[in-house]
């Protein structure tokens, strides 16, 4: 088996990519793009003056302008490219046999991949994934729609920012991010997909339900499992015939809406793919203060005899507090939201996490009918009405408190009572007329993108950013300084806030104890904050290197059909009994099975033999005479053992033959068949043979 | 092995549909309906049959429902809480979110009917609270070695059949299917499984239905005469369930026509279901779900007004498909209360609980029976013991409801004869699809059963049973002997190694006009799994190898046995050439093995035959002539070396004794020429 990581990715929008080789197929795990990167592109409403020609004076001038601090002049005017994990164009698409898609975001750089020439693999999504990530991809096209049409038809083929020249005066940290700190990232670039593409690439997946069954070629069983992370994401187990692959992507014990991590049915597998790199994210201020985890250490000593304990472990894995934590963040961005409303400022929160999107929209309405303001709540997406309506039929997909919602007959979700009662209004887009009608302030609004360059956000940042009483939300993870570029100067208040989006580290160990893989895959950066003991195999793996992990099984299980095992002639031997095996061998939900196969009866004669050892040529003359042949040893090679040496055996009756034994071998010479077969027999029964 | 199943409803009948199957040392229990036909004792299926002691959590590893009808789902709140079980209880999330609506209906009948309260309102909570909801073909991990798998069935919104491993053996319980999409829902749909052992319902054992549409008319034309006349339709239904495919039949009908009459509800169906069924249009058909966009087909655009209407009269009845019917439900849709039965003029009215067991239905068609203006339709099957059942046999004109009421039977009856169930055809269908080795029928009827038992048995080759409830039925199961396979053995097999030979075969017509004509033919043989050698030791796990790797393994040498024999072949020469033996040069050698190539590809119908310049090859069996005089191959005494002949030395492997022996008579038969 190998392992490749493509890239460890950057935050819950661009999770981590890897290609797995197991049982011969090659497994792309996720494919994802990196949005933040969109960054280094100006918003279109922004910096409307026209765009200076580039002569050698202003591009000396900006050369120059290298030291001085960003400002929004520096940003690419074109339209924006999008950049795909930066290592997967080394590898040819057309070897990929599956991919394995764990999240919407996991998602939005499959067309990219759909439309190369020779792509054929199977890939696998759960359906809720598969269609909350459409949506997101066909939002995306949407919005890039409308810079495209501010640009117009440019040269797709190889836009000007992308020459050297124009990148080489790029100021260091956008040349960072469009060239990667090696300058080798340039051809992760690629022009969007259009809807078609999105239409194309839909048509190739495989949605699974949950935990449904999946199986590849008869020989990979694949299995998605929920991660706890947002509704439909899932982690995956991947068991071939001599090796059980669990992959975990970024999981959350305890979901506020999505259904629970469900880590026991990860159990029974012996390598473990950790690949939630979003402590990486969370804990990277906390590296200077030296404050580090107590260094636990991991042993995977029988706890399977210790039933209770394993279930106490796993029992608080679940318990924590998290998703309460969540809760809390949560109502406190409610407050901060209505004390600004309550200010007459708006809210702006172009946050893509469906989840917290709709939790936001349950608090913040609860929190506006409790006391009497009454401030509208607006949805500006063109998939909004679509994805909303989606989140209320997948009760498969949510947390057990959502499901009890559904047995009790009540909507999985607010939102439809509020849309209903004309608390929250969906609109497809900014310049809708339906919104220019019903547009009241001040307001609470929900919108894409967070990258703050896509979207209806960039037009109502740049109504409201002079507003001192109005307030913007952004995640934690987006560098707000570069975003907010083209909207300075800000008067707006900005609130950039975390949420959760994988395990603590404190959670690895138990986890460990509790799924007790015999192999661990575990990513080298996370090395320093965690420390494993190495009593089971640790392979720690970085971006860009290829990993081979050893078989753990030396051989392949066979399970033979019973009915064909009695019928199996055996052969006893000193100290094993050996059969020859017969039937048909198949490959079935990644067992190889031994079924009675239906040979032709003629077919037995043709049987191979294999014989060993050396015959007793004074057991052969026994053998002989018991089928009425009669003859003597007529030469004796070896004089002092003439029992097992080699000779020549004469045969006198009842017709001439001869039989030449040697060490090696045996030469029957007979002019008769008959009597050539009776001699075999003979001999077949004097040697070991099958 | 054996997979033992004990019967304990629904054998041989049609109610309290419960089977417990022992699998391997599990034990499930699929299903725990009860009897709409009884009101004593034999309404539950007979629990102690399960346990004596009444320790049910130990006697069953799980309960498995497979959808919300009551004869399958009824005497469950029972079973948890006045029986005590508490281990898991399996069922799809439609059937979860939609039973107690069911359960709860139906204790309110009970009610009505005077029998006293088997279990209450709060028990039906409580019981629901135990069950486990699962997804289509999500694979449920029961236990270490329980796996099940919930497929969809058609039959009613979450009806699922469910698959069950354990070790090697595995099963199907189909529950109440339909194989062919109606209105509403699509049809059942399952993988093509290894199975020991298939359990399905046989409602329509001998019934082959035509085309749907043809039944549907029937029904609409009857309804219509009916109330052209003046006359008033009562249709009885379950509150859930097919009822609201009739519904949608009406409104299309009602739309089209332009007809007036109004179409009455009175059904103990909560507000709610309007709800469950937008959440779970995922369980729909496929093209109900297509044309779900941005709107949900259950959610309408009037939803407030209907909503009003809904709760401020007592039509809660809900189900519909899409914004049409909803507008229809609010032109024509009334109330409907008592005081309306008797009134004047025609109208259609659906009415709890179906097959007129009781309650509403009961008391409308107490009243509207005696008149032959009236019509009552009825649903394809009615459980033996109601009064359904009693109006479909035979054309009763009166019926006694008990010792002091009689009811005078006068209107016209008509029987829908399109229904949920999958019909023979469906049934022989999924049987050959999953070609099952055992096959165990119930819900159905004993006659027709049987008769579908012996199709079963004759046509598909696959062993049937329809036991009675009560009893036992024990099939052997499937078991695989485990051994370590080597990765020489496993990468041999998976490369192909087809043989390709000609044999020959005799063809017996021609034997008798000219001699025997051999007919060649082309067989292809692959020998991968036969190279391979099970080893089984004492105290060690048995192990397959490759015979390549055999010796290795027990430190011996390889023995090769062959068969050898030089011959004199008889030879006309025309050049005179002083003597064979010594003056054969190397070329002359070459064209006698072509000689003899052609003779015997003229001769010889299987083998392939090569010329290999100095030796002739046909599979194993090679000939070089051979000049020496004390050949060990050579049977001293039995040739004569003459100018006449030449030797020829032969030799083989066993495998090819038969064809070297043919060779060898041809070889011996013929003459050599050289020029």
């Amino acid at each position: 088996m190998k392992f490749t990581c493509l890239s460890k990715g950057g935050g819950f929008h661009f999770p981590p990519c890897h290609m797995l080789n197991v049982c011969g197929f090659r497994i792309l795990l996720e494919c994802p793009l990196d949005l933040s990167s969109l960054a280094i592109f100006s918003p279109v409403p922004v910096g409307l003056e026209v765009h200076e020609p580039l002569d050698s004076e202003s591009v000396a001038r900006k050369k120059q302008k290298i030291e001085k601090t960003l400002d929004a002049n520096d940003l690419v005017r074109a339209e924006p490219w999008y950049k795909t994990v930066k290592n997967l164009h080394l590898w040819d698409p057309s070897f990929i046999d599956v991919v394995l898609i764990s999240s919407p975001m996991g998602m939005l750089g499959l067309p990219f991949l759909t439309l190369s020439k020779d792509f054929s693999a199977k890939i696998y999504v759960t359906e809720a994934t598969a269609r909350i990530g459409q949506l997101m991809m066909e939002d995306l096209v949407s919005m890039h729609m409308e810079l495209k049409q501010f640009y117009g038809p440019g040269d797709a083929s190889f836009p000007r920012w992308m020459k050297w020249e124009d990148l080489e005066i790029l100021p260091s940290e956008l040349k960072k991010i469009a060239l990667g700190k090696y300058c080798e990232e340039l051809g992760a670039w690629m022009p969007l997909y259009s809807a078609v593409d999105v239409k194309d690439c839909m048509k190739k997946v495989q949605t699974l339900k949950y935990a449904e069954e999946a199986c590849y070629n008869g020989t990979l069983i694949i299995r998605p499992f929920s991660s706890g992370l947002e509704i439909g994401t899932c982690n995956w187990t991947i068991s071939g015939p001599k090796r059980n692959v669990a992959y975990i992507s970024s999981s959350i014990f305890v979901s506020t809406h999505a259904m629970d991590f469900d880590f026991l049915g990860l159990r029974g597998n012996d390598l473990m793919i950790y690949s939630d790199f979003s402590s990486l994210d969370t804990t990277e201020n906390m590296e200077n203060d030296d404050t580090c985890f107590d260094p636990v250490t991991y042993t995977s000593s029988n706890v399977s005899d210790d039933v209770n304990n394993l279930e106490e472990i796993a029992a608080s894995l679940l318990k924590d507090d998290e998703s309460r934590e969540e809760m809390e963040k949560l109502a406190f961005l409610c407050t901060c939201a209505f004390d600004s409303v309550k200010a007459g400022g708006s809210v702006l929160v172009p946050i893509d996490r469906l989840g917290i999107v709709l939790c936001l929209l349950e608090e913040i309405s609860l929190l506006l009918e409790s006391s009497s303001l009454k401030v509208p709540i607006y949805i500006i997406s063109s998939v909004a009405e679509e994805l909303l309506a989606f989140t209320n039929i997948i009760p498969e997909w949510l947390c057990k408190h959502r499901q009890e919602k559904l047995f009790s007959g009540e909507p999985l979700f607010a939102h439809v009572k509020l849309i209903k009662e004309g608390k929250i209004h969906l609109f497809p887009a900014v310049h809708s007329i339906e919104l220019l009608t019903n547009w009241q302030e001040p307001c609470i609004v929900f919108c894409p993108h967070w990258s703050l360059r896509l979207g209806p956000v960039v037009h109502l940042l740049r109504y409201w950013c002079l507003d001192p009483n109005s307030l913007l939300i952004l995640e934690s993870g987006v560098d707000a300084n570069l975003a907010l570029l083209p909207f300075k100067p800000m008067e707006m208040k900005v609130l950039q806030c975390s949420f959760l989006s994988g395990m603590s580290l404190q959670k690895v160990q138990p986890l460990l104890k509790t799924l007790q893989p015999k192999l661990l895959l575990f990513p080298k950066e996370l090395r320093c904050k965690i420390q494993i003991s190495e009593a089971n195999t640790i392979f720690r793996y970085s971006e860009n290197e290829t990993l081979r992990i050893p078989t753990s099984k030396e051989s392949t299980e066979i399970d033979i059909a019973t009915d064909l095992a009695s019928k199996l002639r055996w052969k006893p031997l000193k100290k094993e009994t050996i059969t020859r095996l017969d039937g048909e061998l198949v490959m079935d939900q990644g067992k190889h099975r031994l079924l009675s196969g239906f040979r032709p009866a003629d077919s037995k004669q043709q049987r191979l033999l294999l014989h060993w050892g050396s015959p007793d040529l004074k057991g052969l003359l026994t053998e002989l005479s018991k089928m009425g042949i009669t003859g003597t040893v007529k030469k004796v090679s070896d004089e002092a053992e003439p029992e097992n040496a080699a000779g020549i055996i004469d045969i006198v009756g009842p017709e001439k033959a001869l039989i030449d034994v040697r060490e090696t071998g045996t030469v029957i010479i007979a002019a008769n068949d008959n009597l050539a077969s009776h001699i075999f027999k003979a001999i077949d029964i004097v040697l070991d043979g099958i | 092995m054996a997979i033992d199943c004990l019967v304990l409803g629904a054998g041989q009948e049609v109610g309290k549909s419960c089977v417990v199957v022992s699998i391997n040392g599990k034990r499930i229990m699929f299903d725990c309906g009860m009897h709409m036909g009884y009101t004593d004792s034999r309404r539950y299926p007979d629990f102690s049959l399960i346990s004596k002691t009444g320790d049910f959590d130990n006697a069953l590893t799980c309960v498995i429902v497979t959808h919300f009808h009551l004869d399958h789902i009824g005497a469950l709140p029972y079973f948890t809480e006045v029986c005590g079980y508490k281990g898991p209880i399996y069922m799809t999330y439609p059937t979860k979110a939609l039973a107690p609506l069911m359960l709860e209906d139906y204790r309110k009948n009970m009610d009505r009917r005077g029998e006293g309260e088997q279990f209450t309102a709060e028990h039906i909570a409580e019981c629901m609270k135990k069950v486990i909801p699962v997804d289509l073909k999500q694979t449920v991990q029961v236990d270490k070695d329980l796996q099940i798998r919930a497929y969809y069935a058609g039959h009613v919104i979450g009806a699922a059949m469910f698959y069950a491993k354990v070790g090697d053996a595995a099963m199907v319980y189909t529950g109440d299917y339909n194989m062919t999409p109606d209105r509403h829902l699509g049809a059942a749909q399952i993988d093509r499984l290894q199975l020991d052992l298939l359990i399905t319902e046989s409602t329509y054992a001998t019934t082959i239905r035509d085309s749907r549409y043809g039944r549907e008319r029937e029904f609409l034309k009857a309804v219509h005469n009916c109330v052209a006349a003046g006359g008033k339709v009562l249709i009885p239904t379950f509150a859930l369930g097919r009822a609201q495919e009739l519904c949608i039949l009406l409104e299309d009908y009602w739309e089209r026509m332009n007809l007036k009459i109004p179409i009455y509800f009175s059904a103990g169906l909560t507000i709610q279901a309007n709800m469950y069924y937008k959440m779970l249009i995922n369980w729909t058909s496929q093209k109900i779900k297509e044309t779900y966009a941005t709107r949900n087909a259950f959610d309408f655009k009037n939803g407030t007004n209907l909503a009003e209407i809904m709760i401020n009269g007592f039509h809660q009845f809900t189900y519909f498909l899409d914004p049409a019917i909803a507008k229809f439900l609010l032109l024509r849709i009334r109330n409907f209360d008592r005081s309306m039965i008797n009134a004047p003029g025609p109208c259609v009215l659906f009415a709890t609980p179906g097959m007129i067991v009781g309650g509403f239905s009961l008391e409308v068609f107490m009243q509207w029976a005696p008149s032959e203006n009236n019509l009552v339709t009825l649903p394809g099957y009615c459980v033996a013991g109601t009064i359904g059942h009693k109006l479909m046999s035979g054309k009763p004109t009166k019926i006694d409801l008990d010792k002091d009421t009689q009811i005078d039977v006068r209107c016209q009856i008509h029987q829908l004869s399109f229904s949920p169930h999958t019909d023979a055809k469906g049934i022989m269908d999924l049987v050959k699809f999953l070609s099952p080795k055992h096959a165990i029928l119930v819900h159905g009827e004993k006659p027709k059963m049987a008769t579908l038992k012996e199709r079963i048995q004759s046509e598909l080759g696959i062993q049937c049973y329809c036991p009675a409830n009560n009893e036992t039925v024990t099939i052997p199961s499937t078991h695989y002997v485990k051994a370590d396979a080597s990765d020489t053995f496993i990468r041999s097999c998976l490369n192909p190694n087809f043989k390709f030979s000609t044999c020959s075969s005799v063809d017996k017509s021609y034997l008798d006009s000219n001699g025997s004509k051999a007919i060649s033919r082309l067989s292809v043989s692959d020998d991968r799994v036969s190279e391979g050698i099970l080893v089984v030791g004492k105290g060690k796990k048995a192990k397959v190898i490759h015979q390549d790797e055999l010796l290795n393994t027990f430190g011996e040498k390889k023995h090769e046995i062959q068969f050898a024999y030089c011959f004199p072949m008889h030879m006309n020469r025309t050049e005179n050439i002083p003597s064979a033996s010594d003056l054969l040069c190397s070329l002359d050698r070459c064209t006698l093995i072509s000689r003899l190539s052609t003779i015997l590809s003229n001769e010889l119908s299987e083998g392939n035959i090569l010329d290999l310049g100095e030796q002739l090859q046909v599979e194993s069996f090679r000939a070089s002539v051979c000049l020496s005089d004390n050949c060990p191959h050579r049977l001293s005494g039995s040739f004569q070396n003459n100018s006449e002949s030449v030797f020829f030395c032969c030799c083989w492997a066993v495998a090819d004794e038969k064809l070297a022996w043919k060779i060898i008579s041809i070889m011996k038969g013929s003459t050599l020429q050289t020029t």
